[in-house]
Order: C-alpha cells, then sequence, then structure tokens
C-alpha cells in the first residue's frame, strides 16, 4: 500500500482520562488514503523539548465520509504527552499507513475473538468496525486495571459482544483477560490480540493449545517506522524482522514465544 | 537555478545531497514519498561479506535531539544482495552507492571485488568506523595501521570510485584520514555515529542490548561539522560530510566547512521528504548569493 507523508489538521480533542486522549484529525488536502484494520501512523511530535523520533499509534478509527482518523493515545512518555497539547485547528503530521494489518475473516460465519489490553484496544474498534461492513460480528474481550481505564465501551457494544476484565474487579471479571470465562465455555475459529507484550504471550500460548490461528500485535520501540533502520525488530524463526515493515500484526506461528 | 552537480573522484552527481547508509534501506523504502531521482546519491545499508543477525533487541534509545543505535550491520550477506536486492535497484536513476563493511581486510576485499562486478554500482563507502561489531568495523577505524590494512586491501579489489567512512571516536581524525588517503581511497566521508549509552533509571540497566550504541541526529552536528573543516583542511581527497544534517542551512555550513558533497541520515526519519528539500534549498542559496555553481562554495569559510 502507498504511504503517505501527510499534514492532517485536528478536529477534535477529547480527554477520556487522565491517560487516555482521543485525538481525531481530517486531511485538508484530499480524501485520505485506504488504509486496514492493525495498520499505524508514525505522528510527528513538535512541542516536546526531551524527544526527537516520531511515535508510532495505530489507527483507532477511520472514517472515509468525514475524512477523517483517529488515534486512542495513551500518555506513556513525554512524546506522547505533548499531543495533549494539540486542540482543534492544529497541525498534526503523519505517515500513514504502515505496516501489515490484521487477516480479515474468510467467511462470514467465523467466530472471531478480538483480545484488548489498556491502550491495546485502539486498532480492535477499526478491525470490528471493519468486520461490521462484510456483516460479521465479532466478540471482543477487553482487560483493563480498572473500571476506569475501561475505555468507549459502547462504541465495541454496537460492534459485537464485550466482556471485561478488571485485574481489581471493578467491572467485568476480576483478574486478567486469559483467566475470563469466555475462553472455556466458547469457541473461536480465529484470535487477534493487542495489548502488553506478558499479555499477549499468555494468549497465544492458550491459542497454541487449543488449535486456534492467532494473530499478535507488537509494539517494539521504532525509528524510522519504514523498515529502513532496522532498530524494532523481533526475533522470528526467519531471523530478525522488523516490526514496523514486516508486522506490527504477526502470526504466532512465525514468533519464536 | 544554480549548477548543483559536483565530482567525487569519477563519480558524477547531480547534485550534493546523498542519503546515508543505515538510515535509507536500500531507497525502495522512501520512493513512495520522494522522486529518488532527485538525489545525487543512495548509500544503501552496510553490506557484509556473510550474512548477519545484528544484535538483539532493543536497537534504540532516543536522546535529546538524537538517537542511539546498535543494529549491528543486520544484512543478509553479499551474495543475497546481489542476487535478489541489486535487480530491484539498479534502474533506480541516481548514484546507488553500497556501504561495505568485514571482519578483516581480506573480508572487506572480498566483499567489494563481488560489488565491482555489478555495473550499477559506480561506487562504495567503506564501513571502518561501526561503532555496534566486536569484530572489524570501528576496530580498523581507530588506528591509521588498521585503517591502512584495510583499504590497502580493498583497493587492489576495487576498480572504481572508493569512499571510505571515518569514525569520529578517536584522537585525531586527520591522521586516518592522512592514512586512508595513502592507502589508496579516492575520497572521504566523515562522520559515522559518537559512541555513547543510554541508562532506565527504574530499571537500573543500560537501554541497549549490547550497553552502548552510536549517536546520531542533530546533536552531534558542531562535532561533525568541526572534524569535516579539519579533515577537508588536512587532504587532498574530496570529502563528503555528514552527521545531524537536518536542513538545507546545515548542508550549506558543511560545504563551507569544506565538504564537497553531504549525506543525510537520521533526519530522514523525521521527514521522509527532507533530502529533497535540502538539495532544493542549496539552490536556493546559490541563487540567492549570486553562486553559480556549488562548487563555488566548498571550503570558503575563514
Amino acid at each position: 500500500m502507498r504511504k503517505y507523508v501527510l499534514d492532517l489538521r485536528v478536529t477534535s480533542v477529547e480527554q477520556l482520562s487522565e491517560r487516555y486522549l482521543l485525538l481525531a484529525a481530517t486531511n485538508p488536502a484530499g480524501p485520505l488514503p485506504e488504509m486496514c484494520p492493525g495498520q499505524f501512523a508514525q505522528l510527528r511530535i513538535d512541542d516536546s523539548k526531551e524527544t526527537f523520533l516520531r511515535r508510532p499509534i495505530s489507527l483507532h478509527h477511520v472514517d472515509y465520509e468525514r475524512n477523517e482518523v483517529s488515534f486512542l493515545i495513551q500518555k506513556a512518555g513525554k512524546g506522547t504527552a505533548s499531543l495533549w497539547l494539540k486542540r482543534p485547528g492544529s497541525t498534526l503530521n503523519v505517515i500513514l499507513p504502515l505496516g501489515n494489518g490484521f487477516t480479515m475473516p474468510k467467511s462470514l460465519n467465523e467466530r472471531i475473538l478480538l483480545v484488548g489490553g489498556g491502550v491495546g484496544i485502539a486498532p480492535l474498534l477499526f478491525m470490528g468496525e471493519a468486520m461490521q461492513r462484510m456483516g460479521v460480528r465479532p466478540t471482543f474481550l477487553l482487560g483493563a486495571r480498572s473500571k476506569s481505564d475501561l475505555l468507549l465501551l459502547d462504541k465495541y457494544r454496537a460492534l459485537g459482544t464485550v466482556y471485561v476484565t478488571t485485574e481489581d474487579g471493578s467491572e467485568g471479571e476480576k483478574g486478567f483477560v486469559t483467566q475470563h470465562s469466555i475462553l472455556q465455555n466458547e469457541k473461536f475459529d480465529s484470535i487477534a490480540v493487542c495489548g502488553p507484550k506478558p499479555m499477549m504471550m499468555a494468549m497465544a500460548s492458550y491459542a497454541k493449545q487449543a488449535q486456534i490461528p492467532c494473530e499478535v500485535s507488537l509494539e517494539n520501540v521504532m525509528a524510522c517506522g519504514l523498515g529502513a533502520c532496522l532498530c524494532c525488530v523481533e526475533e522470528t524463526k526467519d531471523g530478525n524482522v522488523c516490526v514496523c515493515k514486516e508486522g506490527p500484526v504477526f502470526d504466532i506461528e512465525k514468533l519464536k514465544w | 537555478m544554480a549548477d548543483l552537480r559536483v565530482k567525487i573522484a569519477e563519480l558524477e552527481l547531480t547534485n550534493p545531497v546523498l542519503t546515508a547508509s543505515g538510515t535509507f534501506g536500500y531507497g525502495v523504502e522512501y520512493q513512495d514519498f520522494i522522486d529518488l531521482s532527485q538525489l545525487g546519491g543512495i548509500i544503501v545499508k552496510g553490506t557484509t561479506l556473510e550474512p548477519r543477525e545484528g544484535n538483539p533487541y532493543p536497537r534504540m534509545a532516543e536522546t535529546a535531539q538524537g538517537m542511539l543505535n546498535c543494529v549491528g550491520l543486520q544484512n543478509k550477506g553479499v551474495d543475497y544482495f546481489c542476487q535478489h536486492i541489486y535487480p530491484q535497484i539498479k534502474d533506480i536513476k541516481t548514484n546507488m552507492i553500497v556501504n561495505v563493511s568485514g571482519n578483516s581486510p581480506e573480508d572487506y576485499a572480498e566483499c567489494a571485488a563481488r560489488i565491482n562486478e555489478l555495473d550499477c554500482i559506480p561506487a562504495i563507502e567503506l564501513n571502518i568506523s561501526c561503532p555496534n561489531v566486536k569484530h572489524g568495523g570501528m576496530a580498523f577505524g581507530t588506528t591509521t595501521e588498521g585503517a591502512t590494512s584495510v583499504v590497502k586491501a580493498v583497493r587492489e579489489a576495487y576498480k572504481k570510485t572508493l569512499i571510505v567512512k571515518l569514525s569520529p571516536n578517536v584522537t585525531s581524525i586527520t591522521d586516518i584520514a592522512l592514512a586512508v588517503q595513502d592507502a589508496g581511497a579516492d575520497a572521504v566521508s566523515l562522520i559515522n555515529t559518537l559512541m555513547g549509552m543510554a541508562i532506565d533509571i527504574e530499571k537500573r540497566k543500560r537501554i541497549l542490548s549490547i550497553g552502548t550504541g552510536g549517536l546520531s541526529g542533530p546533536c552531534i552536528k558542531p562535532v561533525a561539522l568541526r572534524m569535516v573543516y579539519q579533515v577537508a583542511h588536512a587532504v587532498k581527497l574530496p570529502v563528503i560530510g555528514l552527521g545531524g544534517i537536518s536542513s538545507a542551512k546545515d548542508a550549506i555550513e558543511f560545504l563551507l566547512a569544506g565538504a564537497s558533497a553531504i549525506e543525510i541520515g537520521t533526519a530522514n526519519f523525521l521527514d521522509p521528504t527532507v533530502s529533497v528539500k535540502v538539495a532544493q534549498g542549496i539552490d536556493e542559496y546559490l541563487d540567492k548569493h549570486g553562486f553559480k555553481s556549488v562548487n563555488e562554495i566548498v571550503g570558503i569559510c575563514e
């Protein structure tokens, strides 16, 4: 897919909690390019004196009618924190779409489980929306530290059945997503996961045991995002490969987990 | 429109802007963003005789106005390059230059000899300055004897334009440059990255997998500029300047200091179109100040 450097114009900035920001932006120069769920953008960080590189952020929602792309951003450090300074009308320089997305369902009957942890739920909304257009209704399993970190649940519920775990038990089942009863009680044809690495590794080992095809979205630290610098490599059965170019979504069978 | 053409020994560039090895892949990674033919040349990823996996992850740490990397020359080896990558890049309409590295003078020479056979590669850049590999790399670039041994071996095996990339991690870079000149190099490029370190205070651990890495980006520009000035005043060879260049203004500073051409590296990560903007900006500067050719400003800084 062709990649673009674009000066987007911020259309809305919504602070969902102290740690999470929902940023939407439009392309004033023309229609946004085609993008796939699981792909990401490199956001330029201009207002931070202490950081230098772009920040890779997954595509959360794309509205082609409004010519708008949204990012769900967690305040992880000084770079992402500077995005809190954006206001409607601000310029947001992005490179997109980058990397390879999740595999889409092959049939309408496929039972698909989308598992997200923390800010890892971000690309699953875009995935759910693309599946809705196909007529497939996924099951979401979303995990967070506590109720206040569970974001935008209504948007996910509009697309499929949503199950929830929190580490403190303040909402849904208490514990981690890998402990949720749905994994024992229902059968799925495939799983897609995005979240902290230990969570993805635990889901991968569940999927292997249950013999269910599983894809995970990695977030190794990146510099270029284009496959040029070779900084973000993951060790795979084919050697070290760039997460930005060969991923960020990988079939777990390719990984050395 | 001023005349932007420059010559580096036998190598003719349409303008003085090259992209630095390890920051531009094989060029194709950037062709969605810019017309590659508008570049003076592309120096592709470091290539070795044998395939290398590079260093373990993490390989990168961000710093103030820069970054550290310890990629460690990950590449699929020169045979793979010749068979699979060369056919994909040979028709790109700019100078495609291969950065060559190795473990021993024989290694370097063998790798260079294979690339000598490729019609559409008019030059190599010899990397005797990689700070991220245990053997070879910078080990050769930090002594005059080491540098001489590699350049002599490669000079015998390689007939086209031979550029040697110098390490800043030395006491006197001009001594190394003079040794490289005597050993038969056609040009020198400098600087490679400065060796550095980053520490995570929460984990109380060094961030990079091998502990140290090479620093690049705007933070190294003053050091690079000083070294380019010193080397350009010490050697007869053409000098290619690099180190933190991210604008036309930066590039012009290097030209004034004595570089005949420049390379853009880390800045490509922030703006994939920066290289062509720098070429345009140099042109505008020359027009504005009444210079007819870029060669008129090389080394004229007092």
